[in-house]
């Protein structure tokens, strides 16, 4: 077991583990933001340099602050470490300034764009990014390319976290897709034009941080926010398919099937193509209750049970209710 | 004349095959290796002698090979790193096509040092013709017993590889290089795991440049202590600096480090001063990822002492009055030089070259890239120059590797100190777009 000091938090994890899931140990707003790392698929992270941390002291052995800021997502811990994330202004900084990196060749059509609400780069930017540019060439733009029926490709908005890729390369039979190009020509692509049509490469969707991937069966048909979310399973014969998913529901219709993540947004359990793209009727699953969403999530909007006034608007209330009301007061809107 | 190991036989007839060279004393750091020493000793050898790394970052060579890790069973491997294709830097190729076998014999006896008993020799794609000068020598060497099975009889087998890359100079930085020739895409790896620990194929690698491991048979030979006498202070033996640019006579020298900058650009020895008796501009001293530095800063540290060929010297001052000795690539501009347009053209280098895994790098260069271009077209705005310097600095140290800040530092280097210059060509568009137009003013230092 290593002892770090992460933020001024002191917490414990086993040798090995990287300082961002150390952070994660943790939890709340400190947990360094990440783009390209996804635990469930190996080698990935490093690439985005979201997750950079300070570490203002190596070690117990070595206590040398590291040159560099390092990126947290593939950096272990050693005992004794003490880590800067929302502490050291350089970090922030250098924060910043990715979200303008990342912006400069990402569009912001959040508006018509089907992650909105569950992307990872508009959370990013929102917490992290300032709302200017200084960027004033040209942007680059893609033709679009037919992938097959499933999965829509929009090479505009792909930061190239290259999570798709080792999905393709882990989780699926045969990769057809990969990095072409370099620099920023580079791109996600087929080679010459190929259709992603394996079991299980709807999940590629799942793991696009962005709007990049996204599934043809649900483009369009409604925002996130206003749809509800539903646990479900069902006994997929595909053995490497668990069958659980979420639902997603707008009145009685099926939009949607994901997979279940987890509050960082990564994948509990991949799903196979059956189960995602075919399986959009309430009868082909067996329902197991509400999925948790986050509250501070853009989801759980419009799902308010009810509305909180400032004003008390029942009068006449027995006494213990009063008294329950005064220890435990109601939510004000606006704060 | 200044002292020559590397390239002492390099113009006599034939050097180039096994027994012109085994005439000229070649190999015989293989025997005295094999024979007469440990691997260990060799290690201990190298160490003593002092030699840096020269490919550009000056690492300790004989540390570098005594942090391999040694698990038992365990296949270990050395790299020879023979990417060259920084702007400026071209010395290992002429070693290579002019005496491959110093390279062959360098790989052997470092292998042996290492415990390696395969090696590669990843050269650069477009070298097809250096490339089958090697293969012609390691054939020769084979076809006399230097590789292969049982080296003369020492019970130590090697065999040793070239592969030509693909012609990315993201190949040229160690993991990329790794990467490359396990056969994937050139992108570099996060680190840690080192190399050392974790290399070629997941198993204890070195990488060395082709110049330091060049060096290993003339430190074997002649000793690390008698090697750590040339050159100054920590920075011990020779180096080769490929010289271009504006200067009366180009080309690669190999030079005893310590040798005064000035010496080198003006005496007959070596480049013969500034072509067409133009004045120096600047100069760019270790390949085009190192800070530019005026005339006044590359002759004279900011403390007014002559600036020597040696890492500790050129770096005197840090990046704001200093630079580095780099991989050797030394770039002289006279006074017609426009600043701009070379920090414009690096800059187009570095965004073409940028391996896109990485987001400050990928998109950074090219912004970079993108705001130099319209200064030197005369498009540039006040604001851009501080621009630039402020995405210089969210590149630098924020990348995977290294590339981020060899694209980062000749930008923030230029704008640093010839901000004039920048600065006329917004006031000045008109002028300033104009062929062969020529900054009128001084350089004023930072």
């Amino acid at each position: 077991m290593a002892k770090i000091t992460f933020d001024g938090i002191e917490v414990e994890v086993p040798d090995g583990t990287s300082i961002l899931n150390a952070a994660r140990t943790i939890g709340g707003s400190i947990v360094p933001p990440a783009m390209c790392y996804y635990t469930p698929l190996q080698g990935s992270g490093g690439k985005c340099r979201a997750c950079l941390v300070r570490v203002a002291a190596g070690s117990a052995k070595d206590p040398r602050p590291m040159p560099k800021l390092v990126a947290s997502c593939v950096t272990p811990v050693q005992d004794g470490m003490v880590v800067e994330n929302t502490t050291s202004e350089q970090v922030l900084n250098v924060r910043k300034g990715i979200v303008e990196m990342l912006l400069i060749n990402h569009p912001l059509d959040c508006p018509v764009c089907d992650q909105a609400g569950e992307c990872d780069l508009q959370n990013f930017a929102f917490e992290h990014g300032v709302s200017t540019t200084r960027y004033q060439e040209e942007r680059r733009t893609f033709e679009k390319i037919d992938i097959g029926p499933l999965i829509q490709l929009h090479m505009t908005r792909c930061i190239l976290c290259y999570r798709c890729v080792y999905t393709a390369n882990q989780i699926t039979d045969n990769r057809v897709h990969g990095v072409l190009g370099r620099g920023d020509a580079a791109e996600i692509g087929t080679y010459i034009e190929n259709v992603i049509d394996n079991d299980f490469s709807g999940n590629v969707i799942d793991v696009c941080p962005v709007g990049a991937l996204t599934d043809k069966t649900w483009r369009f048909k409604q925002r996130v926010w206003f749809t509800k979310p539903v646990n479900a399973h069902r006994d997929c014969s595909h053995e490497k398919c668990p069958g659980r998913v979420v639902l997603w529901y707008k009145g009685k219709d099926v939009l949607r099937v994901t997979a279940r993540k987890d509050q960082y947004g990564e994948v509990k359990e991949f799903i196979c193509n059956e189960c995602r793209f075919e399986k959009k009727e309430t009868a082909d699953w067996v329902i197991e209750g509400p999925a948790h969403i986050d509250r501070s999530s853009v989801i759980s909007a419009n799902h308010y049970e009810l509305p909180v006034l400032n004003q008390q608007v029942i009068a006449d209330l027995p006494e213990s209710s009063v008294r329950d009301l005064e220890q435990n007061p109601p939510m004000k809107l606006g704060n | 004349m200044g002292r020559k190991l590397l390239t002492e036989h390099i113009n006599v007839e034939g050097i180039d095959t096994f027994e012109v060279y085994r005439k000229h004393g070649g190999y015989r750091s293989v025997e005295k290796a094999l024979k007469t020493m440990t691997p260990d000793e060799v290690v201990e050898e190298v160490k003593k002698s002092g030699l840096r790394g020269r490919g550009g970052a000056g690492f300790p060579t004989g540390m570098k090979w005594s942090f391999l890790a040694k698990p038992e069973g365990v296949p270990r491997y050395l790299v020879c790193n023979a990417d060259e294709s920084e702007p400026g830097t071209f010395k290992d190729r002429q070693l290579m096509s002019k005496l491959p076998h110093l390279l062959i014999e360098g790989m052997i006896t470092g292998s042996y040092a290492l415990g390696a008993n395969t090696s590669y020799i990843y050269i650069r794609g477009e070298l097809l013709y250096v490339l089958r000068i090697l293969e012609k020598a390691i054939a020769e060497a084979y076809a006399n017993g230097f590789l292969g099975k049982n080296i003369l009889g020492s019970g130590y087998d090697l065999d040793l590889h070239v592969h030509p890359g693909g012609g990315a100079y993201i190949c040229g930085e160690e993991t990329a290089l790794l990467e490359s020739l396990e056969g994937k895409r050139g992108n570099p790896r996060n680190k840690p795991p080192f190399p050392a620990v974790q290399g070629l194929y997941a198993r204890p690698t070195v990488v060395n440049n082709v110049e330091s491991i060049a060096a290993v048979p003339i430190i074997v030979n002649m000793t690390g202590d008698e090697y750590a006498k040339i050159g100054v202070g920590r920075s011990t033996g020779t180096k080769l600096i490929s010289a271009c640019g504006h200067l009366n006579k180009p080309g690669i020298y190999e030079i005893e480090l310590g040798l005064p900058v000035e010496e080198f650009i003006y005496s007959d020895e070596y480049c013969g001063g500034i072509w067409k008796g133009r004045e120096l501009k600047a100069v760019v001293a270790g390949g085009s990822s190192v800070p530019i530095l005026p005339k006044e800063l590359i002759l004279k540290t900011a403390a007014g002492e002559n600036r020597l060929m040696t890492y500790e010297s050129l770096s005197d001052g840090g990046f704001v009055t200093g630079t580095m000795l780099g991989s050797g690539g030394f770039i002289a501009m006279d006074e017609t030089t426009c600043i701009v347009r070379n920090t414009w053209n690096f800059s187009r280098f570095y965004h073409h070259e940028s391996c896109g895994q990485c987001s400050p790098c990928r998109e950074g260069t090219g912004w970079l890239e993108k705001v130099l271009h319209r200064l030197e077209y005369g498009h540039g705005h006040m604001e851009d120059i501080d621009l630039l310097v402020s995405v210089a600095k969210q590149i630098e140290g924020n990348t995977i590797c290294p590339l981020g800040e060899a694209a980062a530092w000749p930008v923030a280097a230029a704008v640093r100190h010839f901000r004039d210059e920048f600065e006329w060509h917004v006031k000045h568009p008109q002028e300033a777009i104009r062929p062969g137009a020529v900054y009128p003013g001084k350089a004023v230092l930072a």
